[in-house]
């Protein structure tokens, strides 16, 4: 498998380590997953340290997962971003509207 | 030096894995840096999304012949489908980025990363595609 998630549950939501390739293939499971996430908790953050590749179908479940969140009025952010990450959320322009944090201990601050 | 690629994908997300690896490969040695190589590559991988998702609709069986060659400073990728007809205006269309919603934003991407993105062939044997990276410049 091209690519590795993991949950981990924190005082107020969760932490999804999200990890390898992200791409059309993987992008409905990671989708599928912060979907769920986002419904069954009050703050979803999302670190993308361990992704080495995302790819538009990747960056779109997480536009959903953001637009999830708004209507639940929930948190959701994104921490810890890999070179791969970063450069397909500035090149979609998204940088600005994502939460964005440069750790995930931050954005655990900043979620608060 | 002319360097090149010429190979056929089944058209499915699974394949684009090795898409992206034989680009990868390709590229190899050409001059293009390390993220310019990756910027390639994911224009690659977007242009054949939309193939598989858009002029194959989703459907199995089709095919992507993928050509890459590094010529007169540039890297040149053709990427030939066997699908209907599908409109060339469709790469050349611009997108409100401000309005977050999901989709659209592969053709936005190949076009940011790279110097050309054309259709040479839209018929009904099928469409071709061309992109051209420069090998000087970044995106």
């Amino acid at each position: 498998m091209a690519m590795e998630q993991r949950v981990e549950e924190v005082e107020r939501g969760v932490v999804v380590r999200l990890g390898g390739e992200v791409d059309l293939e993987q992008a409905p499971r990671v989708r599928d997953l912060l979907l769920r996430k986002v419904s069954q908790h009050p703050m979803v953050l999302v670190d993308l340290s361990a992704v080495d590749y995302l790819d538009s179908s990747g960056l779109a479940s997480l536009v959903e997962a953001l637009q999830a969140a708004r209507k639940r009025r929930s948190a959701f952010g994104l921490a810890d971003l890999s070179p791969a990450s970063r450069r397909v959320i500035e090149l979609g322009r998204l940088d600005r509207v994502f939460s964005i944090y440069a750790s995930v201990e931050e954005g655990l601050d900043g979620s608060a | 030096m002319t360097r090149s690629l010429e190979r056929r994908f089944d058209a499915c997300p699974e394949e684009l894995k090795q898409i992206r690896e034989a680009v990868r490969e390709a590229t190899r040695g050409s001059g293009l840096d390390e993220e310019t190589t990756g910027d390639v590559v994911l224009a690659v991988d977007e242009a054949c999304q939309n193939i598989i998702r858009h002029a194959y609709g989703g459907c199995e069986g089709g095919e992507i012949e993928l050509v890459l060659r590094v010529e007169d400073g540039s890297v040149v990728v053709e990427l030939r489908d066997f699908a209907s007809a599908v409109d060339p205006e469709c790469v050349k269309g611009e997108r409100d980025l401000e309005e977050v919603r999901p989709g659209g934003l592969g053709t936005h991407f190949m076009r940011t990363l790279m110097d050309e993105v054309e259709f040479v062939e839209c018929s009904d044997r099928g469409n071709l595609l061309r992109m051209r990276k420069r090998l000087a410049d970044r995106a």
